[in-house]
């Protein structure tokens, strides 16, 4: 099962680097994303409140991880599709696919918190929890959405579709998400944000291990 | 007519609560006044949208174990009486909040999680136009109705404990519990719940019946 998952990692890696467009394209999406908000604010003034930065900081991730996450199940052919079938176990493939994405959002995250901070100005106080926070929005926005990703490629019309199913089911983690990085970037004492961050562990255990039961189905068809 | 006990049960609880609803005494409180009768109408709203969305997803979770038709129709149909309900329920809380806290809609946990519920529910109808093959129509629909579920429930269910609500009972704001000490309006709530839900239970069936004799129309013609 470990080396089934592992060699199916392998691949997905592979595969992304053997098409260095796909990941480039993304890295340049985040990071013109960013310097499109930043533009559009410079405009009005040069100081946005904290809230805002933070506010804006997870609306980008959320659409970079909609778009990076949206392709998992289209990319590839419906003959290799088949081939994998017949190959690997569901739960071998999707644990692969959402630890693939996870990897491929941290990558992301990083790189793009990295570019923000530089042209927007880093208020944070508490670099280690915002850090955290980004991981755990990072695992959290990936196996969501991997999951969506797979409804969403089913049906016709998929790139609407992922939008108007991922965004409700996504909210209860965003809501998480905001309260812990905006207590990490008020400077506050850790211990305020551990219910926000036991929640989310929580919310991210619901969304694996429903993951894990209900891709089989998914799957099948 | 012994299949038939819940309509009369639905016609009588409910003319019981139109009238004593109206006619009853209630306990004085500032600020709500008479407009705390709305108690018999807005909240067995949202016990009437949880227990269809209930049976929603129990359906969907048996039309996983064992794909018949019948389980998916069941589905999608609770779950569009679960979305009147929740219609119903935001139109009867909006009107009275602009009497009460005097704006149409206000930032307050319930109303953010009865928003969320009712926009994954859209979703869920969208999803299941997007497909033209009905197996696959119903088994992914009901992958997403399980899935949405269980994200759906830490935000109904844990956030509003970590949030102050504007909602009469909660953060220090009066509600009928304790000032109903003659049980006046505990004799008509309880039994409104149960109308509502009887009436809920027999708009889904003669929407099951209408789907079922169109069924038997198509394939006769």
């Amino acid at each position: 099962m470990l080396k089934e998952i592992k060699a199916l990692i392998d691949k997905e890696i592979r595969l992304e680097l053997r098409q260095k467009y796909a990941l480039n394209g993304m890295l340049l999406y985040i990071v013109s994303t960013v310097y499109v908000c930043y533009l559009s604010f410079r405009l009005k003034s040069n100081q946005i409140d904290k809230l805002t930065w933070n506010t804006l900081f997870w609306i980008i991730l959320l659409f970079t991880a909609m778009n990076a996450i949206a392709k998992s199940f289209t990319q590839e052919r419906f003959g290799r599709l088949l081939y994998y079938y017949t190959l690997a176990s569901p739960v071998g493939i999707i644990l692969s696919k959402i630890i693939y994405n996870t990897i491929l959002m941290l990558v992301l995250a990083l790189v793009g918190f990295g570019v923000y901070a530089v042209v927007m100005g880093n208020p944070v106080e508490d670099m280690g929890i915002y850090l955290l926070s980004i991981v755990l929005g990072a695992v959290g926005f990936s196996s969501t959405l991997t999951m969506v990703a797979g409804i969403a490629s089913k049906a016709e019309n998929s790139a609407t579709l992922m939008a108007i199913l991922s965004f409700p089911i996504i909210i209860p983690m965003l809501i998480m998400l905001l309260k812990i990085s905006k207590n990490a970037l008020d400077g506050l004492d850790r211990g305020s944000s551990l219910d926000e961050i036991l929640t989310l562990l929580a919310i991210d255990g619901i969304v694996l291990v429903l993951s894990v039961i209900l891709f089989p189905y998914l799957w099948r068809s | 007519m012994k299949n038939n006990w819940y309509k009369f049960l639905a016609v009588g609880l409910l003319y019981y609560v139109l009238i004593w609803g109206f006619l009853g005494r209630i306990p004085r409180q500032p600020v709500l006044h008479e407009t705390a009768r709305n108690l018999y109408f807005h909240v067995p709203m949202w016990f009437g949208m949880f227990t269809m969305l209930s049976v929603s997803v129990w359906n969907s979770i048996k039309y996983l174990r064992s794909p018949q038709t019948l389980f998916d129709t069941k589905a999608a149909e609770y779950a569009s009486t679960g979305i009147l309900f929740g219609i119903v329920g935001i139109a009867t809380g909006s009107i009275w909040a602009r009497y009460t806290w005097g704006a149409w809609w206000t930032n307050d946990v319930k109303l953010n999680g009865a928003a969320i519920g009712l926009l994954i529910y859209f979703a869920y109808i969208i999803l299941r136009g997007s497909f033209n093959d009905e197996q696959q129509r119903a088994r992914i629909s009901a992958i997403y109705n399980i899935f949405a579920v269980a994200l759906l429930i830490p935000l109904l269910i844990i956030l509003p404990r970590m949030t102050d609500s504007l909602h009469p009972g909660n953060g220090g704001n009066p509600g009928f519990k304790p000032m109903d000490t003659e049980h006046t309006m505990r004799i008509v709530f309880y039994p409104a719940c149960l109308g509502w839900i009887c009436l809920g239970y027999w708009i889904t069936n003669l929407r099951l019946r209408l789907k079922n004799l169109e069924q038997i129309h198509q394939e006769n013609s």
